[in-house]
């Protein structure tokens, strides 16, 4: 590598994962507005189609990532009180969480699939235009959440490495700081994902 | 102003000082100034392509009826000219040369603040140009949507739509990426003391550029994602067949792509604002009108997307709003072209070629911003939308607001880039050619839209045959033009450039010409106003 | 240039914010109950946008971020909101 070796700027990295979670909230953002003018013009046809949505699955998710959020937080004060073993501990609770969110996720879209309820079937295109809407939207977004999920878990998994090997300690911890902001992204998606699908009446 | 000199012993950025050599070092580097190069030379390439199929369009419209090839291949050749002007050229275009060559000098910095990120987002932006020419010659023919991938056409189409789509979601990736890259570089790395209204206005215009690139490239990535999911799981988002709704793909695309259109024009403005003092030896007149105009245009520039859809079916009270927002966004932009004047008037004038690009910049982008009031006035939209007067118009923003202006960026920091001189009378010349052709070129095409030509057809009626003549022939002149340009530039056999050759007051100027691949051993001194020359 | 101020969050705080946090999901779910018609919507990103508030402020640490990383954040939800109110202006009138 030719390049000048510059100072550490953690605020800079920090600034620089903020910036990129202004990106995501305008990603999910432009989605969130195809969801919003298509529930304008089908509101009957999308209240019945969240009543297809097991909303057990839909919280018990909403914890799993409300406690994952708070162990990360944690994770961070634990390496700056030097526990690295703390952090350890806590990160993979975080991982853990991920891992049971995925599992529901697999139950809920198996479902939906055993039954051909997704995008492109016959039963699909047989539905009232805003079932077939609602359904796409549901997999579009469940799905792009998803993605983003599983990004997030494999910065999760760097930074545990980190930790174990010391990498990441009380005085050079930014890269768990984004890792855990980038995590707590996927849990604000979340929170408004939760309600406009499974709940929306 | 001249006491402060930075004279290195070190080699300059030019020559391989790392373990790599050649090549090597260069697909590897992490310096700013050698990653601009390096979107020089992959836009130039771009450029010669975009243009060559540019003069292939204007040579099949010499006369009425089919002369070489048929309607198809045209749509092809119009939609694959658009995307490569538009989505490897002039979106990335001076922000990444010169937001990358000169900004992070302009500021007292050594580099970006991710350098690295900062290669990794040129390798996206060759992969995502890759994708993009991939999609020309595999699947079932080059997509011939236009641009703009209007659906549900594009989701119909049996052309290869996915892979240009997802050429152009790699490309907004980049783009997105190098602007993260840059606020926050002009947050975190600016010189100690150098406070925002200390910094010079091309970093002002970069920072504005970069907020509208993290913010708006997201939207149009999200609804390429969408165009891919109709065409592969028959989701309808925007296929009425299926309960979706069109304009609601036209809102998406130009939330983004209207944005785009400043993303393209706040760095040639930054940069016409470099290049005017300079050479007129004057302070810049309203620096800090300048400045915060450039967040307005952002600012403002987001929220009038809505003047493409005037006749696609929007509600009226949705029209009169992006209406009044359109013409709110012509009054920053009228702001600078005023203070560029006053600035110039009582200047010591020096005529180089780069002030004559900036002047020829001043005159086309005014000629392209007031017709393009016409389109935002409701009743007159309705009588020139989607006729060659359109086209006309964003021409005139385009090529003769980002492209003059790019050509002024390259003649004015050549010299710094690569410490040579280059011939100024040849230059002149090829000044002479571009601006005549080009407004041969596209000036009969408003007349020709005001009587109804509409844009994109490949046929049109006899009485329209003269201006159409006129066009390609000043098409041709503008090819004349270009390549006399390049053989100027291109022939390195000018006396060497001393460190300052203009007589500029920002950063660069004190580093030698070219620079040491560390700009600054010591932080340079701020001073008071960005543009002294008193 | 701002610096870096060290300041650590202690356990029990976090563990308070998620139990805040999980009141307001269970009043989420609840509130379809509720019958409130054209409300329940409402009320429910009333519900979200305090959560996503309490994550950002808390466990996204803005609470202790410097002013103009606050100001960004502001700004980014207010033209987002922007945007949305300007494509409504198309589809509630159409």
């Amino acid at each position: 590598m030719d390049h000048i070796e510059m100072q550490r700027d953690d605020v800079g990295a920090k600034l620089g994962m903020w910036v990129f979670i202004f990106t995501e909230i305008l990603l999910f953002g432009g989605l969130f507005l195809v969801y919003a003018v298509m529930r304008h013009r089908y509101s009957a046809d999308f209240h019945q189609g969240s009543l297809q949505l097991n909303t057990f699955i839909g919280a018990l998710n909403t914890v799993v990532l409300l406690i994952s959020s708070m162990t990360v937080a944690m994770s961070i004060t634990a390496v700056q009180k030097k526990d690295n073993r703390k952090a350890t501990i806590l990160l993979c609770i975080t991982l853990l969480c991920a891992a049971i969110f995925l599992v529901d996720k697999y139950f809920e879209w198996g479902h939906k699939i055993s039954i051909m309820l997704y995008p492109g079937t016959d039963l699909m295109q047989s539905l009232k235009h805003g079932y077939i809407l609602f359904f796409s939207l549901y997999f579009f977004m469940t799905g792009l959440h998803m993605l983003h999920l599983v990004i997030g878990a494999v910065i999760l998994v760097v930074a545990l490495t980190k930790v174990r090997m010391g990498l990441i300690n009380n005085e050079h911890y930014v890269l768990l700081e984004n890792g855990g902001l980038y995590w707590h992204l996927v849990d604000l998606i979340w929170i408004f994902l939760f309600p406009l699908l499974y709940l929306v009446t | 102003m001249t006491g402060n000199t930075h004279l290195h012993e070190e080699p300059s950025y030019l020559i391989d000082t790392g373990k790599r050599k050649g090549i090597m070092a260069w697909l590897t580097t992490t310096d700013h100034k050698r990653i601009g190069l390096l979107y020089l030379w992959s836009i130039m390439v771009f450029f010669i392509v975009g243009g060559i199929l540019g003069e292939i369009m204007r040579t099949e419209l010499f006369k009425p009826g089919q002369q070489f090839y048929g309607p198809q291949t045209y749509n092809a050749i119009f939609t694959l000219h658009g995307l490569i002007m538009i989505f490897l050229i002039v979106i990335p275009g001076l922000t990444v040369v010169f937001g990358n060559f000169v900004m992070p000098i302009m500021i007292g910095a050594n580099d970006v603040a991710f350098p690295r990120l900062n290669l990794f987002a040129w390798y996206l932006y060759i992969l995502g140009a890759a994708v993009v020419v991939i999609s020309q010659f595999t699947g079932n023919g080059p997509p011939d949507t236009g641009w703009t991938f209007y659906a549900p056409y594009s989701t119909q189409t049996h052309t290869n739509v996915i892979a240009a789509v997802s050429g152009a979601f790699i490309l907004g990736f980049s783009s997105i990426l190098t602007g993260i890259n840059f606020i926050v570089t002009i947050h975190r790395l600016r010189a100690p003391g150098m406070s925002f209204f200390k910094m010079p206005l091309l970093p002002w215009a970069v920072y504005a550029t970069a907020w509208i690139q993290i913010l708006a490239t997201p939207v149009i990535g999200i609804t390429l994602l969408m165009i891919i999911a109709e065409r592969v799981f028959h989701i309808g988002f925007f296929d009425p067949a299926l309960g979706g709704d069109p304009v609601l793909y036209q809102h998406l695309f130009w939330i983004y792509s209207h944005p785009a259109v400043y993303i393209m024009i706040l760095p040639a403005m930054g940069v016409v604002t470099e290049i005017i003092p300079t050479f007129c030896q004057k302070q810049i007149y309203g620096y800090k009108a300048i400045a915060i105009s450039s967040l307005a245009i952002a600012g403002v520039g987001y929220f009038v997307w809505g003047h493409h859809m005037f006749t696609s079916g929007m509600s009226k009270e949705a029209i009169w709003t992006f209406s009044l927002l359109t013409f709110l966004v012509a009054v920053p932009s009228a702001i600078k072209v005023f203070n560029w004047v006053a600035t110039m008037y009582k200047g010591s004038i020096d005529l180089k070629p780069p002030l004559l690009y900036a002047i020829a910049f001043i005159f086309l982008f005014s000629i392209g911003g007031l017709t393009g009031l016409v389109q935002g006035a409701l009743a007159t939209d309705i009588q020139v939308h989607d006729t060659s007067f359109v086209v006309a118009h964003f021409h005139y923003i385009i090529f003769g607001g980002v492209g003059f202006a790019f050509l002024g960026a390259i003649h004015y920091w050549y010299p710094k880039m690569f410490g040579r001189m280059y011939n100024f009378r040849v230059a002149n010349i090829a000044w002479c050619f571009l601006f005549i052709g080009f407004n041969l070129l596209y000036f009969p095409q408003f007349i020709i839209g005001l009587e109804g030509m509409p844009r994109r057809y490949f046929d049109y009626l006899p009485q329209f045959t003269w201006a159409q003549q006129i066009s390609t022939i000043g098409g041709y002149i503008l090819g004349i033009g270009f390549i006399i340009l390049m053989v100027n530039l291109f022939r390195k056999n000018g006396e060497k450039a001393p460190a300052n050759p203009w007589g500029g007051t920002t950063f660069e100027w004190q580093l030698p010409s070219p620079p040491p691949m560390e700009n600054f051993a010591t932080p340079p001194t701020v001073p008071d106003k960005p543009y002294d020359y008193d | 240039m701002t610096t870096e101020v060290e300041h650590i969050t202690g356990y029990p705080f976090y563990g308070k914010v998620l139990v805040g946090l999980l009141v307001l999901t269970t009043f989420t779910i609840l509130v379809p109950w509720l019958n409130l018609t054209a409300f329940t919507a409402l009320i429910a990103l009333v519900l979200a946008s305090t959560k996503a508030g309490i994550v950002m402020t808390y466990f996204m640490h803005l609470k202790v971020e410097y002013i103009l990383l606050k100001i960004l954040v502001v700004m980014v939800l207010a033209i987002y909101a922007s945007v949305i109110l300007l494509t409504f202006s198309d589809y509630f009138f159409r």
